[in-house]
């Protein structure tokens, strides 16, 4: 009775979501579509990421590099023979991959394996290591990969970037994308397989113990964070249309830990809360940084004061909710009905 | 059942456990004592798996498993408990049991992503096999509580059935009685007493609390600063002179 109707709300939820979707993108201008559709790929980041940090207990810090990966082997792979040799001034580009065109689906999980791939020859030397030593390893993996893309000047274009590629992230792509990555990450979570990898995340000398293979759960759960990574970039460089190597820093890997740590370590919730927040925010508060008018100081534009606003933001909810907007917990209805349900009952509204 | 033959296991300079042999026979239950220090959880960490021994080998079942990973270990039938309790903290009872589980499943990523069908039969099966588990002793009722939540006893307790849920055919307890009151360890010596029977096991413990070792073990072992001072049943032991040394001092 009870599950039924969860069922029922949720299927509601779902379609009110797409509704939802549908209208924005036939309504809002350009603009905002735009954001709505970065939040998507951010969710598709910022699972990949959690699986990582929130799930397997993995602090990895290379995040950008995988999606550069991606992002190239998609728009490479996309490219006609003539836009290719259009970006390629300075220096052709190999043959085999002039004349190599793929349909964007293709590409994408093309992006998605090579993605992988790279992770499989990081995570065999970087999963040997732990906390912020990995860190740091996957830290640097990522600069190498920026600077071999930035040098690879037949095969990348190396600093110039890659421009003109085709606009394939509309909203129902990025949407579905979203939506695959968060299914896909409640049905492994909720797993055999996703336990042990909460079980290696708690307690690793234990999950061992137990007979879970550490470093073969650490692997997979590195290979396929990478693979949605790739998958994400891709869907980024489709839809800003131009990518180059200076995109994908640190501080890009520090945007999507931002949202991770943000929703909640551990929560698919809170990483598509935090994705939606985050990127709503960093648009809305673009005034920060324009020139401002106060009745007595004027300044001329601080370029970053959104970004400090964002720290700032980050301490309190840290401060206030040491394990993020949601903790480790998924939204469920008959929580979230219990929200109402108590509030109507002690009228002054309970503890959430 | 399991021997370990002249194991010595050193780090740098200190010689932690040397020239260890263990002989234990199928369904026996045999105590590990010693005093603080005396290398008795290192003996634990080198047959599972977790040190590689510096000298000797570990034969279990007939096989030389010396050096081989621990999960590996844990998949040839060798379980074991910690001494500072090791319960997933994030997870819940069952949840705990059931990682434990995933080892027999013989499921990969995909499968269990996908939930296919021959893997939800798995789960179901050991969903039931674990929760048969926690009835077993007297956990069913809050297999949905935070690990961490139960009172410790009963953390041990759980601890020991994950142990179980691995299928082992050897069981190391490490200090299972350390901080129970003595209404607690003796029921302890029961149910360990009771598991050995119903899942036909061979269990090696580790444990500081004389009336549960002396109560519960047919032989036992005496380590002091790695070495194997005495070996015996307890009433051997208690009459042992070097044991009583070791212990008391001597004056």
């Amino acid at each position: 009775m009870k599950i039924k109707r969860n069922t029922l709300l949720s299927l509601a939820g779902i379609a009110l979501l797409v509704g939802a979707i549908a209208v924005a993108d036939a309504t809002l201008g350009r603009f905002s579509v735009r954001i709505l559709n970065l939040s998507a790929i951010y969710i598709v980041l910022a699972l990949s990421l959690n699986l990582l940090n929130g799930f397997t207990g993995l602090f990895s810090l290379g995040h950008a590099g995988f999606m550069a990966v991606g992002a190239y082997v998609s728009a490479l792979l996309t490219m006609s023979p003539a836009q290719k040799d259009m970006n390629f001034f300075l220096e052709p580009i190999v043959p085999f991959l002039r004349d190599l065109q793929l349909p964007f689906p293709l590409a994408l999980l093309a992006a998605g394996a090579c993605a992988g791939l790279v992770a499989v020859v990081i995570g065999v030397p970087a999963l040997r290591l732990r906390d912020d030593y990995l860190a740091i390893a996957t830290l640097g993996f990522a600069e190498i990969i920026r600077v071999l893309i930035t040098n690879a000047q037949s095969l990348t274009n190396g600093a110039q970037g890659l421009k003109a590629i085709t606009k394939y992230s509309t909203t129902w792509v990025v949407w579905s994308v979203a939506a695959l990555s968060v299914a896909f990450m409640l049905a492994l979570v909720r797993s055999s397989y996703g336990r042990t990898m909460k079980a290696v995340r708690d307690d690793e000398v234990a999950a061992e113990a137990m007979g879970v293979n550490v470093f073969k759960v650490k692997s997979t759960s590195f290979v396929i964070s990478s693979f949605m990574a790739g998958v994400g970039g891709a869907l980024l460089g489709h839809m800003i249309t131009t990518i180059d190597p200076k995109m994908f820093t640190l501080t890009l890997t520090f945007n999507i830990l931002l949202i991770v740590v943000l929703g909640g370590n551990g929560s698919i919730t809170g990483s598509v809360i935090g994705a939606i927040v985050v990127t709503v925010l960093m648009e809305a508060l673009r005034f920060l940084d324009m020139p401002m008018n106060f009745l007595f100081i004027k300044t001329d534009g601080l370029p970053g004061l959104r970004m400090v606003i964002f720290s700032i933001l980050l301490m309190i909810v840290v401060l206030y909710r040491q394990r993020g907007l949601m903790g480790n917990k998924e939204f469920n209805w008959d929580d979230f009905l219990g929200i109402f349900r108590r509030k109507g009952a002690s009228g002054a509204g309970g503890r959430s | 059942m399991i021997s370990t033959k002249d194991v010595s296991m050193r780090f740098g300079g200190l010689t932690a456990v040397s020239d260890l042999n263990i002989e234990i026979q199928k369904n026996e239950i045999v105590g590990l004592i010693g005093p603080n220090g005396a290398g008795k959880t290192t003996a634990f960490n080198t047959i599972t798996g977790v040190y590689k021994p510096t000298e000797g080998r570990v034969i279990f079942k007939g096989r030389d498993i010396t050096g081989q990973k621990p999960h590996a270990i844990t998949r040839l039938g060798i379980a074991r408990t910690f001494q500072n309790i090791r319960l997933w903290k994030d997870m819940d009872v069952l949840e705990n049991v059931l990682v434990a589980c995933h080892l027999r499943m013989d499921v990969g990523v995909a499968a269990s992503t996908l939930h296919l069908p021959g893997y939800r039969a798995k789960e179901r099966r050991s969903r039931e096999f674990a929760m048969s588990l926690l009835e077993s002793v007297g956990l069913a009722d809050q297999a949905r509580e935070a690990a961490t939540s139960l009172p410790y006893g009963k953390q041990r307790r759980l601890e020991i059935v994950r142990a179980l849920a691995t299928e082992p055919a050897l069981l190391l307890l490490d200090e299972p009685a350390a901080g129970m009151n003595p209404q607690e360890s003796l029921e302890l010596m029961d149910f360990i007493g009771s598991i050995r029977d119903r899942y036909d096991l061979t269990i090696l413990l580790i444990e500081h609390h004389m009336q549960v070792v002396m109560g519960v073990c047919s032989r036992m072992y005496v380590l002091d600063y790695g070495v194997t001072i005495a070996h015996g049943t307890p009433d051997e032991i208690r009459r042992d002179p070097k044991v009583i040394e070791a212990y008391l001092g001597v004056d």
